[in-house]
């Protein structure tokens, strides 16, 4: 096994000028993901944490068949990969392939074997062996007070940037497009049916309502098509960027405040069904059709000069690729639901160390997707207008001026062949990976007439699930903002007071909608500005989690085996900080927040008026939204900065003290009072 | 259900496949809960399943966890 992963990698590594088969990346993949679950895990479970499988699980000992039941593990398996598989797993990597697919490829392998698998496996763990409590709650407990306000902050902070971005990938995919527009929009109604339907007529047939909503979806899809072609039709759903944006904004308000059964829950049905089935099917697709990679295995744009994102590879890769690698976000969801259902503790490997592994597959499919398209269409969709304009004809010029040689005709019909009159900047990766995933899936279904369908399908599985995420996210940052505000006025924590409710829930959408819509009217395209904020925000978390499981461990006085989160929180925190110093202070105005601000306010000063800014006011909000992104990235490193000075406190404390300080629940026999 | 994926049965494999799907959306197993309220608490009654599928989905979404990721 180690040799064909060995082969597959030289095969990835040394082959240039040619195409390389998709097969071997699938090969180095699943290889090293082998090798790694066999070994590495192993000795976690054994060596590390010391898993034992006769100590009695939250599930087992609180079983009230509502949160805390036992579970078969493969059916764990796969409520856990459906909570930690989002939208993230699909973007980064197509972003980052601007660089070509190697560096992607071995990061996204790299990091997950000592770092994401890690830290999912050893949280998962340590929540359930505090009766599945919360990361905020562990650290509150094991870091103290300070560090658990601090670690809430960070929390509310990344769930609203998170919100932001996977808005702008949705309104990316959408303005100018009736198609798919039309789709996702009809994906309202279709989920409000689901939901009267499920409360009045069919309570509770989970099943029904969701064949029932997919037909319609695929109805949607097939109509779609109809809309786009008539005029009248299609010029009802054509918006600008900023109508876009508006809209999302009014929609996350009011589906944030509706109750859940309406809209939210059976939306959640059709997303979480069909983001499986996709990723199954791509999955099939890519061994069917095994397609080349177009994509050279390493650019010129290493140096920091892409169009996509800026900055060198160094640290910009290691936070443009985030899920698939090493999420701080699992380390949320692996103290939520899935540790109040393991059936027994040895299954934290499988589970948690497993479920990584898998969605780490899925960021090397998005990779595969991205580079299976041709270099110069990829970058043609991936590059902002202010680059390379907007006509096809220009955009090729420019881009086959960057060495990848496309024509102007080449680039029109690609577009035409999916059905959407342009497919210039539609950055955010979920239109590539729509395309990427088009070209696979009609390879083997189809053929070329159904590539449009395809790649509508492809857009509507990506927004509706994000759509999703914007829902119950927006819930969740108002409970969070709730609690917060609630320590300074307690009037604010009352859930049941609807001005509090709605206060709560305005705030969040404010905060995520600013965001949102600088991005949306910013001349690099957003996703330039603002996946790198992203990702510092979600590996920061990541760095949290880590610190907190060696803290743990050293807590456990099992210090010998800190290194094996030690030594992944150590690169994060120098990816961070290094990434967020860049994004704060870096020269070129490209890549720092505030050169940019100070490039456009000595403009301002000298009464000029640079593009895109179409007026003096605009300048002005231009300089703000900087400053308030350089204020996001301050915040950011002094969470990572105040979480790791936390931890080094309590790891010294915790090697000064003779016996085991760690403050777990539920050895077995111990019976610990029950509902 | 632990038993759910003995090998060789088809019907246990919908089973186990249907106890998946529902929990992806935060579903567990109603009769497993059923059987839980029987065994462990006779005095109460149990809710219907459609009590059930309402109060858990009420449930997912009101927590202060984070249900999915990104």
């Amino acid at each position: 096994m180690a040799i064909v992963g060995a082969a597959a990698f030289a095969m990835l590594a040394f082959t240039r000028g040619e195409p390389v088969n998709a097969a071997w990346m699938v090969a180095a993949a699943l290889c090293t993901y082998s090798v790694a679950y066999r070994f590495y895990s192993k000795f976690i479970a054994t060596q590390v944490l010391r898993l034992d499988a006769a100590r009695i699980t939250p599930a087992v000992r609180l079983e009230d068949g509502l949160d805390y039941v036992p579970t078969n593990r493969f059916v764990l398996f796969g409520h856990h990969f459906a909570a930690i598989a989002g939208a993230g797993p699909l973007v980064g990597p197509v972003l980052a392939a601007q660089m070509g697919y190697l560096p992607g490829t071995l990061w996204i392998l790299g990091g997950v074997v000592v770092a994401g698998a890690v830290q999912d496996f050893v949280i998962l763990t340590f929540s359930t062996r505090r009766d599945g409590r919360s990361l905020g709650d562990i650290i509150r407990s094991e870091m103290g007070a300070a560090a658990g306000v601090v670690a809430s902050i960070g929390i509310v902070m990344i769930v609203i940037i998170l919100l932001a971005v996977l808005g702008l990938v949705v309104i990316k995919a959408l303005t100018g497009s009736p198609w798919g527009t039309f789709t996702v929009m009809a994906t309202i109604p279709i989920a409000a049916l689901m939901g009267l339907y499920g409360r009045f007529l069919r309570p509770g047939r989970v099943g029904e309502i969701s064949l029932i909503g997919i037909a319609l979806l695929l109805f949607a899809i097939l109509y779609g098509r109809t809309v786009a072609e008539t005029p009248t039709l299609a010029a009802l759903f054509t918006f600008k960027g900023e109508t876009l944006a508006l809209m999302l904004m009014f929609y996350g308000f009011v589906a944030a405040v509706l109750p859940v059964w309406l809209l939210l829950a059976p939306r959640d049905y059709l997303s979480t069904f069909l983001k499986i089935g996709t990723i199954v099917a791509l999955a099939v697709g890519i061994v069917i059709i095994m397609p080349d990679l177009k994509m050279p295995a390493v650019t010129r744009f290493i140096d920091g000069s892409g169009p996509v994102f800026s900055g060198n590879l160094f640290p910009f890769l290691f936070i443009t690729i985030a899920c698939g690698s090493v999420s701080g976000f699992h380390a949320l969801v692996c103290s939520g639901t899935t540790p109040k259902m393991l059936e027994n503790e040895s299954q934290a490997r499988f589970i948690g160390y497993g479920g990584m592994l898998t969605e780490s597959a899925v960021a090397i499919m998005a990779l595969i997707a991205a580079s299976v398209i041709d270099p110069g269409l990829y970058f043609a969709m991936n590059s902002p207008a202010a680059l390379i304009g907007t006509t096809a004809d220009h955009a090729a010029e420019v881009i086959s001026s960057w060495g990848f040689t496309i024509g102007g005709d080449t680039l029109s019909a690609a577009a035409h062949d999916i059905g959407e009159t342009t497919l210039l900047s539609r950055s955010g990766g979920a239109p590539t990976f729509a395309v990427g995933m088009a070209n696979i899936l009609a390879g083997a279904i189809g053929g070329r007439g159904m590539l449009a369908y395809w790649y509508h399908f492809g857009i509507l599985f990506e927004a509706l699930f994000i759509l999703t995420t914007i829902d119950a996210g927006t819930r969740v940052a108002r409970f969070m903002i709730q609690d917060l505000a609630g320590m300074a006025v307690p009037a604010f924590r009352d859930t049941g007071s609807w001005g509090a409710n709605i206060a709560a829930t305005a705030l969040t959408v404010a905060g995520w909608g600013t965001i949102l819509y600088q991005g949306v009217v910013d001349p690099l395209g957003g996703i330039n500005t603002l996946w790198p904020l992203f990702g510092i925000a979600n590996q920061m978390l990541a760095a949290l989690a880590l610190t907190l499981a060696s803290v743990v461990l050293c807590k456990m006085k099992r210090e010998r085996y800190a290194w094996v989160t030690a030594l992944p929180t150590l690169w994060l925190l120098i990816c961070t900080l290094t990434a967020g110093w860049a994004k704060l202070f870096h020269p070129n105005p490209s890549i720092g927040f505030l050169a940019h601000a100070q490039k456009f306010s000595d403009a301002a000063a000298a009464g000029q008026i640079l593009t895109p800014a179409n007026g003096m006011a605009q300048m002005n909000r231009i300089i703000f939204n900087d400053r308030i992104d350089a204020t996001l990235c301050a915040i950011f490193m002094g969470v990572v900065i105040a979480t790791a000075l936390f931890g080094i406190t309590a790891i010294r404390r915790a090697l000064q003290s003779p016996v085991k300080t760690s403050r777990e629940v539920g050895f077995e026999g111990l019976e610990v009072g029950h509902a | 259900m632990r038993e759910a994926l003995a090998p060789g049965s088809l019907s246990l494999f919908w089973r186990a496949f249907r106890e998946t799907a529902h929990l992806m959306v935060g579903l567990p197993d109603y009769q497993r809960y059923v059987a839980h309220v029987a065994a462990r608490h006779p005095g109460k009654i149990a809710m219907t399943k459609a009590e059930f599928v309402a109060e858990r989905t009420a449930r997912r979404y009101e927590g202060r966890g984070v249900g999915r990721c990104c």
